[in-house]
């Protein structure tokens, strides 16, 4: 398909309960947003554009996770609308910081945090686009890598599988040739059960990973929570919190945090 | 222009430490970007310098399974100190490498550059212990640089451009960190005397004066000391050679830690003994052993297109036998269980390596052991597959003490 035809594929971009970090991740492609933009037709965008084009989509873009009533049904008709779903970021693929709730007595924090609860209407849990519709592909990260979205457009747009990996962080940090902060430093990290792809942000700062791509392939959170409370002499309760991040809501670290801080506990 | 043929040993020089530095700018004036330890995130790592003052003074390393930290000594070695975290590898088999781009024709495309059109750089390996020596000799034979390897009909062109440009000054090994075991694989603590493949060899000496013994070791090596402004060193005296040949023996008198020597039956004694299963269930899967290892050589090659499909590019990168996508074909991945790919990489390390190259795959270095997050240590695991109890390694500590024997 060439890229100036008039049938250019139709790109949307959905947001639901989001910091928009993810969107901004796209609009900060900067130097390949011109060719984006050449390649798609951004149809659907509202933080880039007021300028709607109706469905159906081509391909859409899913920032965020369900919180609400209205958006568990909003997603239904986003997925009706769209060819190809992909779910972007820690919200969208595992219900974001804001799943935090789903440990918790989510009425008790509405009510410390607003002064007029009554007008607040939301579900007692934060879930991934995938606990809903199905997903055609998840894309991690809180944000997401700007250029892994290049790279997954890239190859929808050219009908070839994605190069995203799915292995540890420490590969990425052994190919850039950073010092491993927990065996040099003795800093906690979760390196070692999450997925590589943020462009070693944290490590390159002498800062141990706090998981923000999500979990690995077959992340074995369990042995690596096992050293820190053991050899490293971390609390139980610091273990627990370091799992309830940006992915608290993701499966491998969701179990992971509740073998160490008890349910109904924010640590 | 020195003659090849004149005895090596004759032609040995004294440096002082300044003399050091005459040495570095010689082979950067010969046009090496010289490759050497200086300190970084509180670790030792190999990096460009420009000087004896980037080299790590007085710093020495404490290792220990899943334990790594600097700590100083007092007698303000240039070179004290083991494994780096990271080996020479990622200067020879880069992490790394654009292998081609291309252009689409419409019917078909072009090949617009490849790794092989560009002049690899011309890197000086200053520093390099023999552990580190002998994983070379066994990246050399796996990337068909040697008469013997079985790729030697078409070596890599991004190894083999790297590799035959590269001079290396290796260096008599004079810290042993407890999670080194090069004797007892017979690659260390001292260099060959042939210079296993370095171009120069050197000895740092701090008793009874600080100073280093350099010897060539090739034809390259011998023309580099000849180009050694005049006046620099002078000839190594009875005492200096005696000197020089004690510091491997001290490293050597001060490792603990062995690997069994009949590793290569015990392994593949054992391939379904219960204790693989009992080293899955701590092994994370994280690779960091297979990025640490100095002879680990496994890579993936990716193809990506650009967004307009008109340019595509094709990158080799590490890869790890460790990740679940190494052993997937069509329908799945071979290797589910995280034992199993422990097994593959321990058995082909220690095993079948020697089937293939004639050789075992471990040199001793012991950065498997120390990078790995949860302390994983073959070398025990290894002694569990025999059937013994562990502890012929006691951990937790730096060598520094004697071995009181097994």
């Amino acid at each position: 398909m060439s890229p100036a035809d008039a049938s250019r594929p139709k790109l949307a971009v959905f947001k639901f309960s989001s910091c928009d970090g993810c969107q901004l991740g796209l609009l900060s492609l900067e130097d390949e947003l011109l060719a984006l933009a050449g390649a798609v037709e951004i149809a659907y965008f509202l933080e880039a554009t007021r300028r709607t084009v109706k469905g159906p989509y081509d391909v859409a873009l899913v920032e965020g996770s369900i919180t609400t009533a209205h958006d568990a049904k909003r997603i239904q008709t986003v997925r009706r609308q769209s060819k190809v779903l992909i779910s972007i970021g820690a919200c969208a693929t595992a219900g974001g910081i804001q799943a935090l709730k789903n440990f918790a007595d989510h009425k008790a924090f509405i009510e410390a945090v607003y002064a007029r609860p009554e007008y607040i209407e939301t579900l007692s849990t934060s879930t991934a686009i995938a606990d809903h519709v199905p997903v055609d592909f998840e894309l991690r990260g809180c944000p997401v890598n700007k250029y892994q979205v290049l790279e997954v457009l890239s190859a929808f747009l050219n009908n070839r599988k994605p190069n995203l990996p799915r292995h540890s962080e420490c590969i990425e940090c052994k190919r850039r040739g950073t010092v491993c902060v927990m065996v040099a430093h003795g800093t906690p990290c979760l390196g070692p059960v999450t997925q590589a792809g943020c462009g070693n942000l944290c490590p390159t700062q002498t800062r141990g990973c706090y998981g923000c791509f999500g979990p690995k392939e077959g992340p074995n959170t369990r042995a690596l929570a096992d050293w820190m409370t053991g050899e490293m002499g971390l609390s139980p309760r610091a273990v627990g919190q370091a799992f309830r991040g940006f992915n608290a809501g993701a499966d491998a670290f969701r179990e992971e945090s509740e073998r160490h801080v008890p349910a109904h506990d924010q640590g | 222009m020195s003659d090849p043929a004149t005895p090596q040993s004759a032609r040995a020089v004294m440096l002082d430490v300044p003399g050091l530095d005459a040495l570095i700018a010689a082979l950067a004036g010969a046009g090496f970007t010289v490759i050497g330890p200086r300190l970084r995130e509180q670790a030792i790592v190999l990096e460009p310098i420009e000087g004896r003052a980037d080299l790590p003074a007085g710093w020495r390393d404490v290792q220990s399974p899943g334990h790594y930290r600097l700590e100083e000594r007092a007698d303000g070695a240039l070179f004290g100190f083991a494994s780096p975290p990271h080996a020479w590898k990622r200067h020879l088999h880069p992490p790394e490498v654009r292998l081609m781009r291309a252009r689409s024709t419409g019917s078909g495309f072009e090949v617009t550059d490849s790794a092989g059109d560009h002049a690899p750089p011309r890197l000086a390996l200053l520093g390099v212990k023999p552990c580190d020596l002998a994983a070379i000799a066994a990246q050399d034979q796996v990337f068909g640089l040697t008469p013997d390897a079985p790729e030697a009909s078409r070596p890599d062109p991004t190894y083999a451009g790297r590799r035959r440009a590269a001079f290396i000054v290796a260096l008599d090994c004079g810290h042993a960190a407890a999670t080194c075991f090069c004797d007892s694989m017979g690659t260390g603590p001292a260099v060959p005397a042939d210079g296993g493949g370095a171009d120069l060899v050197m000895s740092e000496i701090v008793e009874g004066g600080h100073r280093f013994l350099v010897r060539p070791a090739s034809p390259a090596g011998a023309r580099l000391l000849d180009s050694l402004p005049e006046g620099t060193g002078r000839p190594p005296e009875a005492a200096d050679r005696a000197a020089a040949a004690a510091v491997p023996e001290a490293t050597r008198a001060a490792q603990r830690r062995r690997l069994d020597p009949d590793h290569r039956r015990i392994v593949a004694d054992n391939l379904d003994h219960p204790h693989w299963s009992r080293v899955g269930e701590r092994c994370l899967a994280c690779a960091n052993c297979t990025m640490v290892c100095p002879t680990c050589f496994c890579a993936t090659v990716e193809d990506s297109t650009d967004l307009t499909g008109d340019i595509a590019e094709r990158w080799r990168r590490w890869d790890s036998c460790f990740t679940m996508d190494f052993s997937y074909i069509h329908g799945g991945s071979i290797r589910i269980e995280t034992a199993s790919r422990y097994r593959q990489w321990m058995s082909h390390k220690l095993s079948s390596w020697y089937e293939q190259f004639g050789r075992s795959g471990c040199t001793g270095c012991g950065r498997c052991i120390a990078w790995c997050p949860v302390g994983i240590d073959l070398t025990e695991e290894t002694a569990r597959l025999a059937g013994r109890a562990p502890a012929q390694n006691a951990a937790k500590q730096d060598s520094a003490t004697p071995t009181g024997g097994e």
